[in-house]
């Protein structure tokens, strides 16, 4: 059981939001006016305009708070709720040693000409995220990252000669869904390569994935925005030690 | 030769106070030694050329257009020559033989014959040799006189509309993908205030060995680098120029496996200035160490020649690595890209040398430390024209923490004479940005400069305070990464190429002889001939 929501201003139940936009035509009280409508469509009533800017002579800037009266069930929600346990590396390791009785094979890049490095990185450098080490500070896994804008016969190639447990591709920056473009055309590829038995666990993640479309994109695992090493290792070794 | 440079950057520059005290005797080692790696590096360059020199002359020469697949006139053109004679001996000999053999009235006719494979190339040797090279040298002289009428033009337009008010000049990126879109983007932006516009290039870009032809509306995350684009662009601006009594700067990329033609084109269209750094395409996009150091070291000399500014790329190695850690390492880079740079015949004021405000705003302290920083690289390069890049590694999507972590970095580009501001967006990371964000973001540089651009005048850090400090440790240990360089075993290579190897730099390990772009490398023939190496040798 649990209850219905409201936005918070500064009183329970209040219902306040904020809310920013530009609208293309010149700053007058027409301009604000319409800003005021739209917030009044967008569900927001009532609506404040507080305030309006002028961007050059076609375009006006406007800041809205007001409230709106709609509900939030969170028990509605659907998340992917990890299904795996969170361990530490230490954990990691033992459990790699004494499942696999070798060091686990983890390749790492990022696809199609996406050159933003600073996902993949953040998951396999032993700098790591969030306070947590990077997988390359894990003494069971061996890493190879292959950096930026690697192409997808590639990391096939590289998975292969390096006999990979896992494959973890990142994208960061992506336009007209291409990231979703990449990781289907990556996931063929390893689909077409390896038998189904022998095939790597795939792994992708980025701040625009949405983690419930795993499937959809025939990976094992998508992980969104803000994910740590620690959460990928844990994942990687439940899913890997358990088969 | 042409000399005049920029009045702006020198003017600022005979302001620069020192203020960190640095003893003179540990900079002027750390110049010796960024020579000493530098050194063996520059010989190798020398040494060999590669197929993007060899159409970067060809494009000199006045060759453009392509092909109904879009496969560039220069690439067919080299790619039958090299099929011929080899690479060895650069492109303009057996080309220009096979004009003088009327084989074809002019180099387009030449290229399609080429292509249609009803020419042979051969190198030609005694009177032939000479008269082939002669005829080769005024062709390309004659490209070469309309890149110096470009640098006449920009410096003419600069004296009749006036230059930018003041420095930091603020640069802004537009990068739809089609041109005809960055186009009012572009002339926008100049009204709102901006005074480089850097049109983005399309990702992919970089790695594809022939620059694209024509207009084109079609990019990924950016605008392919056309000539035809180019002139558009420059066009757009100059109009905006007018308009806005400032002359705009256009900024690109002279980056990739065709660094050396960008540059060319660059300099034949008039930007204004180039990224281009010495070791940017090895680390973060894995071409051939050796392949990047001669297409740098020749795309340095169009620049010089053009009298466009250079950007280097050292912001790149901390997105990868910390910003605290590898402090030196951004130091170390510099030092050594105005060695190559010098050594192409750049000017101090058209060195861009690029640093960022990327520490973890977690660290205590940590704006201290990018001051320390920032002031560091002002007092190394008092004449050299600073490229201040915003923070984006540890911008989070909290667009409201981002917008102050931009105010602090505009706060030290005020503090520390910063020369080009690449103005932050609060929705780095988030979306590609908003007509509302780059209002946005232009409101917190003017409200900063507004508020606080003079503040350098009165700005001293205590001689043994946390700043001074800070900066002294950095630079020592510049000079440490330097001497173990120096130091690395004398083996088949260059000891740059082993660092590179180690990922000293970014963390990137990237070996000599790995990496995209080596067979398009080879080592210059006793019979190597090349106008536009000559000319612009010359110059330097």
């Amino acid at each position: 059981m649990t209850k219905l929501l409201r936005p918070y201003g500064d009183t329970t139940g209040d219902g306040m939001v904020q809310l920013s936009f530009t609208l293309p035509m010149p700053h007058d009280k027409t301009a604000e006016g319409a800003a005021q409508q739209l917030a009044n469509k967008m569900g927001m009533d009532p609506a404040l305009v507080v305030h309006a800017k002028p961007m050059g002579p076609d375009f006006t800037f406007f800041v809205v708070y007001g409230r709106v009266n709609h509900l939030v069930d969170p028990s509605q929600v659907v998340v992917v709720e990890r299904d795996y346990p969170l361990l530490t590396p230490k954990e990691v390791n033992a459990t790699v040693k004494r499942a696999l009785r070798r060091r686990m094979v983890v390749v790492g890049g990022c696809i199609g000409t996406d050159a933003h490095t600073v996902g993949i990185d953040a998951i396999l450098n032993i700098k790591g995220f969030a306070g947590e080490k990077g997988l390359e500070y894990y003494r069971e896994l061996k890493v190879v990252n292959l950096g930026a804008q690697v192409a997808v016969p590639q990391l096939v190639e590289r998975a292969i000669e390096e006999k990979a447990d896992a494959v973890l591709v990142s994208q960061v920056v992506t336009q007209r869904d291409a990231h979703l473009l990449n990781t289907r055309e990556m996931s063929a590829a390893f689909r077409e390569a390896f038998p189904a038995e022998r095939r790597p666990l795939l792994v992708v993640g980025g701040p625009r994935f949405d983690e419930a479309m795993a499937d959809d994109l025939g990976v094992d695992r998508v992980f969104g925005r803000g994910t740590t090493p620690g959460e990928v290792a844990s994942f990687m070794v439940h899913r890997i030690t358990a088969s | 030769m042409v000399s005049t440079g920029s009045t702006t950057a020198r003017t600022r520059a005979t302001k620069v106070v020192k203020k960190l005290d640095l003893d003179p005797a540990t900079v002027r080692k750390a110049r010796t030694l960024a020579r000493r790696v530098g050194k063996p590096i520059v010989d190798l360059a020398r040494q060999h050329t590669t197929v993007s020199v060899e159409r970067a002359t060809l494009r000199l020469a006045g060759l453009s257009g392509a092909d109904a697949e879009g496969t560039p006139w220069v690439n067919r053109l080299l790619d039958a020559t090299r099929g011929d004679v080899g690479l060895e001996h650069g492109v303009s000999l057996p080309v220009w033989d096979a004009l003088l053999r009327g084989e074809a009235e002019d180099l387009t006719t030449l290229a399609q014959k080429a292509a249609a494979g009803s020419v042979r190339f051969r190198l030609p040797e005694g009177r032939d040799a000479n008269r082939a090279a002669a005829a080769a040298r005024k062709q390309v002289g004659a490209g070469l006189r309309q890149v110096d009428r470009g640098r006449k033009e920009r410096e003419r337009l600069i004296t009749r509309i006036g230059d930018a008010p003041r420095q930091p000049w603020i640069y802004l990126i537009v990068a739809t993908g089609d041109i005809h879109e960055d186009i009012p983007q572009a002339q926008q932006a100049a009204r709102e205030g901006a005074d480089v516009i850097a049109v983005i290039r399309s990702t992919g870009q970089s790695l594809l060995d022939y620059v694209p032809e024509g207009a084109t509306r079609e990019g990924y995350a950016g605008t392919y680098a056309t000539q035809e684009n180019f002139r558009l662009m420059r066009a757009a601006l100059d109009e905006s120029s007018k308009e806005l009594g400032r002359y705009v700067r256009l900024t690109n990329y002279a980056s990739g496996l065709c660094m050396p033609e960008i540059a060319a084109l660059a300099g034949l269209e008039r930007l204004d200035m180039m990224l281009n750094d010495s070791m940017y395409g090895i680390l973060f996009r894995d071409i051939n160490p050796i392949r990047t150091f001669v297409d740098q070291r020749f795309s340095r000399q169009v620049h010089a020649r053009a009298g466009i500014i250079i950007n280097t790329g050292e912001d790149n190695y901390l997105t990868t690595a910390d910003a605290v850690e590898a402090a030196h390492t951004v130091t170390v880079s510099q030092l050594l890209n105005e060695y190559f740079a010098k050594e192409a015949g750049l000017e101090d004021w058209q060195l861009g040398l690029g640093h960022a405000f990327e520490i973890d705003p977690a660290v205590p302290e940590s704006f201290r430390l990018e001051l320390a920083h920032a002031m560091l690289a002002r007092e190394l390069f008092p004449k050299a024209p600073l490229k201040w890049m915003p923070p984006t590694r540890h911008m989070t999507g909290d667009v409201f923490r981002g917008y102050l972590l931009d105010g602090f970095f505009n706060l030290a580009g005020a503090l520390t004479g910063q020369g080009i501001l690449l103005v932050g967006m609060m929705t780095e990371a988030v979306v590609t940005p908003w007509l509302s964000d780059r209002d946005l973001a232009l409101q917190n540089v003017r409200y900063v400069m507004d508020a606080a651009g003079g503040l350098a005048e009165d700005f001293r850090p205590a001689p043994d305070g946390l700043i001074a400090e800070r900066a002294r440790v950095v630079l020592g240990e510049a000079i440490d990464l330097l001497e173990r360089i120096t130091a690395e075993p004398k083996g088949q290579w260059p000891p740059l190429f082993s660092a590179i190897a180690d990922g000293t730099f970014g963390l990137m390990k990237r070996p000599p002889e790995g990496g995209r772009g080596l067979d398009g490398v080879a080592r210059k023939a006793g019979t190597y001939l090349n106008p536009a190496t000559e000319a612009l040798d010359g110059v330097s």
